[in-house]
Formats: C-alpha cells, structure tokens, sequence
C-alpha cells in the first residue's frame, strides 16, 4: 500500500450553532483519485475548504504528507504541495487581471523567476494557445475559464489537487473535455485528486474509492468497483445512485 | 386538428458593434399537447427559442418568422396588451434558477396571488385559497407556512416548487421549461421532475422542455429537437435516441460519463463548421 498523501480524522466545522462537519475522516493515498459526493448541504466543500485552509476547524486533525496542520494557518510550503480548482469559473477568476496576471501571481508569491516559460507552459498544457495570454476572463467561455482555473493550480506543480465541483457549472459537452483534461494531468503528474460533485457519474468515471457524505457526517466509503457492483450497505448510497440514472416514469 | 403552436422559419438575431449575431437561424416545428424536449449547448439557441414563443426576447433583437402562432393568434402581429393577457395565463414558463426568478422582497404567497389577479377576477381570499391548492399539488407539506415566506427562506428545491406552482396556478395550455432542474441537486431533480411530469399529464398542456442534457431530456419527453448554432440539426422521437443520426446529437449522448462504463477518455464532441450552414 503506498504512502498516505492526505489524511483527515475526526474533522469539526462549526459555524456558529451549526456543525458544518461533525467528526469527518478521510484518508487519500497518494497519487490515486478520490471523490466525495453529496447534497447541497452535506459539508462536501466545506471539508475541501477546511483541507485548504480558506475555513478553519475546531477539533480532529489534519495531515498532508507527513506535516500535520491545524486551524487555518497553512504554510507556504503547503500550497506547493496542494493546489484547488473551484466550481464556478466565473467567481473564481479576477475580472480585471488578464490571464498573464492571474497566473503570474502564484508565480510571483512563491519565488519564481522563469515566469514566461512557465505562463507559456501551463497554458498550452491546458489546451489554450498563446493567444489567450492577454485575454480578460469575461472574453473567454465558460470551460476555457476552467481550463485557465486549472492552469493556475498546476502552475506550481503540485502533488495534491482539490477539485470543488469543476464541471457542474458547465455544458454535458465542455464537462467531458475538462475531465479528459484532467485525467491527462493527473496521468502526467503523478497527482493526488480528492473530487467534490453531486453526480456520482463523474465520479464514478473519475475516482477509484469515493465516501458518500450526508449532513456532515460520513455515510460511507467505497470504491467504486463496488459501486458498480451495488456492494454497498447504505439505502442512502442507493437513493443518490438511482438518481443519477435519470428520470423514470412509474 | 390544429396544432397548439406552430413556428415556422423562426429567427432571432441581435445587432451588436461587431455585426448582427444570430441566436436563432430558421428554426420550425408544431407542438400538440405533448412534451416536446429542446436540447442543445450553450448558444445553440434553444433558450432564445422559447423566450421569443414567451415574447420575452430583448427589444433591440429582430425577431421574424413565416408562422409564430399560438391556438391561432399570430404571435408577431399580436399587440403588447394582448401577449401579456397571454404570458402566464395560457403561455407559461419556468426559468433555471429560483434564487434569481422569484422576487426577493415579496413573500411567496403574495407572488402566486399577483400572477392569478393579473389574469382573472379573484377576492384576496379566493386568490389565497387558489395558491394554498396550488401548493400543496407541488408537494409543499406545510403550505400555510410557505405561503408567508420569502424567496432567500427556502431551498433551491422548493424554490423551484414554488416557481411551477406560481406558473401553474392560472392553468396554462403550454408550459416552457428552460432548463428547470439544472441548479438543482441530483435527489432533488428528480423529485422536482415527477412534480412537474404529474401535473402536466394531469392538466393535459403542451410543454416545452429546453435543456443541455440530453439523456434527461429523453427520458422525460416524446419528442426532441437538438439545436446546433442557431438551427435544428436533428428531430426524432426520444424512443429512437439511440438511432441518433447526426453526429452531433451521437456525440450529446456519448459525452456523459456513466456508472458501469469506462471510457478514458471521455469521447468528446467534434464541431464541424458545416453543421452550422
């Protein structure tokens, strides 16, 4: 069994009354693809979010390859090692920096100093010619702002890459060239993913194990061969598994 | 028998600083009461589709058409005052997401009333009475409650109930749906399709169903049109899905990943610019 890349025990969000995540625990080993799926609701971001440091957590712990952090302090080491891709690409790009800009500043924070190659590089490993470099992110489409989202994570060339939802803001047609991407990456760069969505679908097509979350808490974790399979226990993994075989008149 | 809607040789463009862009290039099809699915990505078209059978489409387009009418009334010739005794009375629509579409500073009550008073002679109480029916046929389980509430104090789901209750409540002949479930959870979506299939089938309308995915599409209606640019690429029955002729209706169907198969990667959706004359 290969080494453990991310590991969460017993994790505690709360804001304010409300527990966000209520003893959560995960382990990703590395370099292998794990999904979180859920509800609106169930503390499936929240847990990315706390991984990453943009929440903080009350209690449990959190280890990300052999450091171990707390609250929301991270290091600057720890954002070399774990970058994250948002949902919705339209939010999480700055309106008024041109694509030079945006991927230059992570660039900038951590020291580089081969800035062009590297800006050349990452756009043209996403798919976007060079033509793109001094474009703003309202000239470009929805999946080309997600192809810039991803470029900026890979940038650093980290290990660990958090995925909150990356296609659900996108066209069925766009969702499948943003995974191919992705799954070329990762193929690429040896890297870890933990995938956040609510369609068990790319999931299943993205991941090898997956934990079913509900209401801040972990219903159960599988993979996805026994997924397939329905070697599963829980009625709750069943419900979201025959909705995301589609409508059906009975 | 007539049919309810007939569009024939639909246009809608939008004259911008770079030149006219068109949204909607000779688009025709006749709908009966039955469930008719528009799918496409986005800029396909599809929604401008609907919004101009709505009358919704932006002043400043042009929109023209050999036929646009609705149980005869000529859509185009029709005077303003006359489509809005339409809008939402006969003709209705259901838009993507409730937290944008329903107002914010009107409880929900209030906001199903208004749509019935604008159509139809009702006291306050028999309009309240309607809309307390009305939600609890979307399966609101404490319609009393809901009815005082404002927009930001329900889920997206019941949203989405409230917004079908509110377009329904008149009992139109044709329902638009523009992509009605998309902001909405997988568990949810369903519930909120199953709503919608039953009253539908129940008060026998036309029904529209515009969205980008196509497999759920076919499940849920008769028959569906797949826009490409502006245009019908391909119409066949949602039976025959799987006898998809053009590669660009295959290439709709074969891009979602599904549970059980593996396919690295995914194949993807090739564009061909003749697909687009």
């Amino acid at each position: 069994m290969s080494a453990s890349a991310l590991s969460v025990r017993n994790m505690v969000v709360a804001f304010d009354d409300f527990l966000a995540l209520d003893g959560v625990s995960i382990d990703v080993r590395e370099g292998e693809s794990f999904g979180i799926v859920g509800e609106s609701g169930s503390g499936k971001s929240t847990l990315l979010r706390a991984v990453a440091g943009l929440n903080s957590f009350e209690s449990g712990s959190l280890t990300v390859a052999g450091q171990s952090y707390k609250g929301q302090k991270r290091s600057k080491e720890f954002y070399r090692t774990v970058q994250m891709v948002f949902q919705d690409p339209y939010g999480s790009l700055h309106p008024r920096q041109t694509v030079d800009r945006l991927l230059l500043e992570p660039l900038a924070i951590h020291g580089f100093t081969d800035v062009d190659v590297r800006i050349a590089r990452a756009l043209d490993e996403v798919g976007l010619g060079s033509g793109f470099r001094f474009r703003y992110s309202h000239q470009l489409s929805g999946g080309q702002r997600q192809r810039i989202a991803i470029a900026r994570a890979l940038i650093l060339e980290p290990k660990i890459l958090l995925l909150d939802e990356p296609t659900s803001a996108l066209d069925a047609s766009i969702q499948a060239e943003i995974l191919n991407l992705l799954e070329q990456a990762r193929r690429d760069r040896d890297l870890t993913f933990v995938m956040v969505s609510h369609d068990l679908g790319v999931i299943s097509h993205m991941c090898e194990r997956l934990t079913v979350m509900r209401k801040g808490e972990v219903v159960e974790t599988v993979s996805v061969e026994a997924l397939e399979k329905r070697e599963f226990s829980e009625d709750y993994t069943r419900a979201l598994l025959v909705a995301s075989e589609g409508f059906r008149r009975d | 028998m007539n049919p309810l809607l007939t569009v024939d040789d639909l246009r809608v463009s939008f004259p911008t600083r770079t030149g006219q862009v068109d949204a909607v290039r000779g688009v025709s099809f006749t709908l009966g009461k039955e469930r008719l699915g528009i799918v496409g990505e986005s800029g396909s078209g599809k929604s401008q589709t609907g919004r101009a059978i709505m009358g919704l489409t932006p002043g400043h387009a042009k929109i023209s058409a050999k036929t646009l009418s609705f149980d005869g009334i000529d859509l185009l010739s029709a005077s303003a005052k006359q489509r809005r005794s339409l809008r939402g009375k006969r003709v209705a629509m259901i838009l993507q997401d409730p937290k944008y579409s329903l107002n914010p500073v009107m409880t929900i009550g209030r906001q199903i009333i208004e749509t019935l008073r604008t159509h139809e002679r009702v006291s306050f109480n028999e309009g309240k009475a309607r809309a307390l029916a009305m939600l609890e046929a979307v399966q609101i389980n404490d319609p009393e409650r809901v009815f005082e509430l404002y927009p930001h104090e329900v889920s997206g789901g019941m949203g989405q109930r409230v917004m079908i209750a509110m377009m329904l409540v008149c009992g139109p002949e044709l329902l638009i749906a523009d992509e009605p479930t998309s902001a909405l959870d997988v568990t949810v979506q369903l519930e909120v399709l199953a709503i919608l299939d039953k009253l539908v089938s129940e008060r026998g309308m036309g029904l529209i169903f515009i969205s980008h995915d196509l497999r759920l599409v076919s499940s849920f209606c008769d028959r569906v049109i797949v826009m490409y640019a502006g245009r019908v690429v391909e119409e066949l029955p949602s039976a025959n899905l799987a006898e998809a002729k053009h590669p660009y209706t295959q290439g709709l169907l074969n891009c979602l990943p599904t549970i059980g198969t593996h396919r690295h990667p995914l194949p993807v959706l090739e564009r061909k610019p003749e697909w687009a004359i």
